[in-house]
């Protein structure tokens, strides 16, 4: 489903290569993990998958379903398909959650042809997957994310992965600055979603995260290159043994 | 529709007063002299440094073609009393009924024909008081040669707000209007003013608040794109009063709004906000000069502008606090949010103080977009043009936060959520 190969990236003011050749394969109905030190290039991967600006293709391809994403504008590619849950999701004063979520939904309808949600199946939607993330309904009507708890913006995300359905998630350290607790209920968020047509790529520096979204596949992800991939056992050996090792053998 | 002062073509300061009644004869007289005495605005002065005062005191408005799309109505969903003028004449057939419980509205034109009115004591007295230190020329004019308006006299609680409504219909209308609002002890008034009113329109509106009244001021600006306006409110607080007012102005190729606020009064609150925005040859300036002369007393400014393709801001707000003015808490802000690298915002803030025991502050920022948070909006598959128009509406929100009434707020926000759609086609 989501196919990305030989990816080069470079940042576009340094002149600095940051990707150095990603290839990885995502299909559909499969959790894939990558994890990897600081610094090496998971979050990039996430922003150039995604279309943040200042970042420059000088080699691969990433297609969703067969297309090209990094010919799409941003809101061409949610339209596809893909969604990104920020690491830092950003603060927008002065529009409110819903008048957010309701913006994107019908966006997202509009691109793709379809009619957008009715007033009334919107706001029953927003309710029914708002009450399993125990986002209130005065969590909604605040500006989008202003105020918000480090674990109130999480599961505000996963809200927004909920509302959009999308057919391929990617997660960006969505475990940096969560509790326990607010850790699950991201967990079980995303987990409620898994299905056998959507794919996830979940991007974390730490295991942790991985004993409640299990994944198929865990990939190591050092200086722009995937190193190794194998199954949930690797992330173990991570959380044992830290980076060092892995990237000793490497060298 | 008949607009006999556009055919003159007098300088605006040498048209012959109109006829009235001994009051406003001596009124308008007044004014007369004090133009006589400080002159037109000239581009070299001060205090129009960043806006050309030309179009404004040409002997004829400059031509101004209609906005020829459907405008839905304004306030509609509101309870209200509507005053309607075209082109600055009042419509009758479109106005609805004057009365109102604890509220006598009258016409300018009427009172005028007599030879004595309560309003001789309002009528040009707080535009003269607004004069010293800065010369407000225009607002002079407007005492001066002003036919009509609305002269409301509140003695209680209006049971409804009154809605000025102003339709443009001719391409050379040259409007003047002069509206007086006196608000006995513990009275209150909201006050609409809605509608792109004329080609020119020179409007003066003195509010004369005494202790504990409460005044709230709503004020939609636009749509036309080639309208010019030169607009004065005039507010004069005494004791423990609440004055609010919030204008969202959009379009227009030259609109200045001044507010001159005297808190006379101790405990009196003054708020001041505007939402501005345009583009291209978009010219919008706010001046805004708050006077306090009483303890304890409480203003805040907040002022916000969109600007996009070669448009201009100008913001030019000044607290000044006198002598014994203490625990005076003044605050002012000044924000441009500018779409492009051709448009610019000219910000002159300003405070004095004489007081030694005050809290005031200012600030005025000029920026450009997020990237991170337009970045964010889109990645939800939010398109661009509906992205920015959402941040342009967020960092409006600062200035909108300051209508308090939730219905009202409401209102506003949907009718421009409305237009920028319209805008985005």
């Amino acid at each position: 489903m989501l196919e990305i190969k030989n990816l080069h990236v470079d940042l576009e003011e340094e002149d600095k290569a940051i990707l150095k050749g990603v290839n990885l394969t995502v299909e559909a109905g499969k959790v894939h993990a990558i994890m990897g030190p600081n610094g090496s290039g998971k979050s990039t991967l996430s922003y150039v998958l995604s279309g943040r600006g200042g970042y420059r293709v000088t080699q691969g391809s990433a297609t969703l379903d067969g297309a090209d994403l990094l010919a799409m504008e941003p809101e061409e590619r949610a339209a596809a398909g893909l969604f990104l849950a920020f690491q830092y999701p950003v603060e927008i004063p002065g529009v409110g959650n819903m008048t957010f979520l309701r913006t994107a939904v019908n966006a997202q309808r509009k691109a793709r042809g379809e009619e957008e949600i009715s007033a009334a199946d919107f706001l029953k939607l927003v309710r029914e997957k708002a009450k399993t993330l125990r986002i209130d309904a005065e969590m909604l009507k605040r500006p989008v994310n202003v105020g918000f708890s480090g674990g109130e913006k999480k599961r505000n995300e996963i809200l927004q992965m909920a509302m959009l359905s999308p057919r391929m998630c990617i997660l960006d350290e969505t475990d940096s600055g969560l509790d326990v607790d607010a850790m699950k209920l991201v967990a079980e968020g995303v987990n409620a979603l898994r299905d056998e047509n959507r794919g996830f790529l979940v991007i974390t520096h730490y295991q942790r995260l991985l004993d409640h979204i299990v994944p198929d596949v865990v990939h190591i992800m050092a200086d722009g290159r995937i190193i190794r991939t194998g199954g949930p056992e690797l992330a173990l050996e991570v959380e044992k043994n830290g980076y060092a090792d892995l990237l000793a053998e490497e060298a | 529709m008949a607009a006999p002062q556009s055919k003159e073509r007098a300088p605006v300061d040498a048209r012959p007063l109109p006829e009235g009644g001994a009051w406003i004869t001596a009124a308008r007289q007044a004014a007369q002299a004090r133009l006589a005495g400080v002159g037109l605005p000239q581009r070299r002065d001060e205090y129009w440094k960043f806006t050309r005062p030309d179009d404004l005191i040409a002997p004829e408005a400059p031509r101004a073609v209609l906005f020829g799309g459907d405008v839905p109505e304004v306030f509609g969903t509101v309870d209200r009393v509507r005053i309607v003028f075209v082109d600055g004449v009042f419509d009758a057939g479109a106005s609805d009924d004057l009365a109102l419980e604890g509220v006598r509205i009258e016409r300018l034109a009427e009172a005028a024909a007599q030879d004595i009115h309560w309003a001789r004591d309002l009528y040009g007295a707080l535009e003269a008081r607004g004069q010293a230190p800065v010369a407000r020329p225009l607002a002079a004019l407007n005492t001066a040669q002003a036919r009509d308006g609305v002269l409301i006299h509140v003695t209680g609680r209006a049971s409804k707000p009154v809605h000025l409504v102003y339709v443009h219909a001719s391409e050379t209308s040259d409007a003047i209007l002069h509206h007086c609002i006196r608000l006995d002890e513990g009275a209150e008034l909201t006050l609409f003013e809605t509608g792109p009113a004329a080609a020119r329109f020179n409007k003066v509106l003195e509010v004369d608040l005494a202790e504990r009244a409460r005044f709230d001021h709503l004020r939609i600006q636009g749509p036309d794109h080639e309208r010019r306006a030169i607009t004065h409110v005039f507010a004069r607080l005494a004791r423990e009063t609440v004055f609010k007012s919030f204008t969202l102005a959009v379009n227009g190729v030259l609109t200045r709004n001044e507010c001159v606020i005297e808190i006379a009064g101790d405990d009196a609150s003054a708020h001041v906000a505007g939402a501005a925005i345009g583009g291209a040859n978009f010219h919008h300036d706010d001046t805004v000069f708050i006077t306090h002369d009483a303890e304890r007393g409480e203003s805040r400014q907040v002022f916000k502008k969109v600007l996009s393709n070669g448009a201009t801001g100008v913001f030019q707000g000044k607290i000044l606090v006198k002598p014994g003015a203490q625990k005076t808490d003044g605050y002012q802000i000044s924000q441009a949010l500018l779409l492009d690298e051709d448009s610019q915002f000219l910000a002159k803030p300003e405070l004095e103080i004489y007081a030694d025991d005050v809290a005031c502050s200012h600030g005025s920022t000029s920026g450009a977009i997020d990237e991170d948070a337009l970045y964010y909006l889109r990645a939800r598959g939010i398109p661009r043009p509906i992205a920015a128009d959402l941040m342009v509406m967020s960092f409006l929100a600062e200035a909108v936060a300051e209508i308090e009434d939730e219905q009202l707020r409401e209102e506003i926000m949907g009718h421009f959520e409305a237009w920028l759609e319209r805008r985005r086609g």
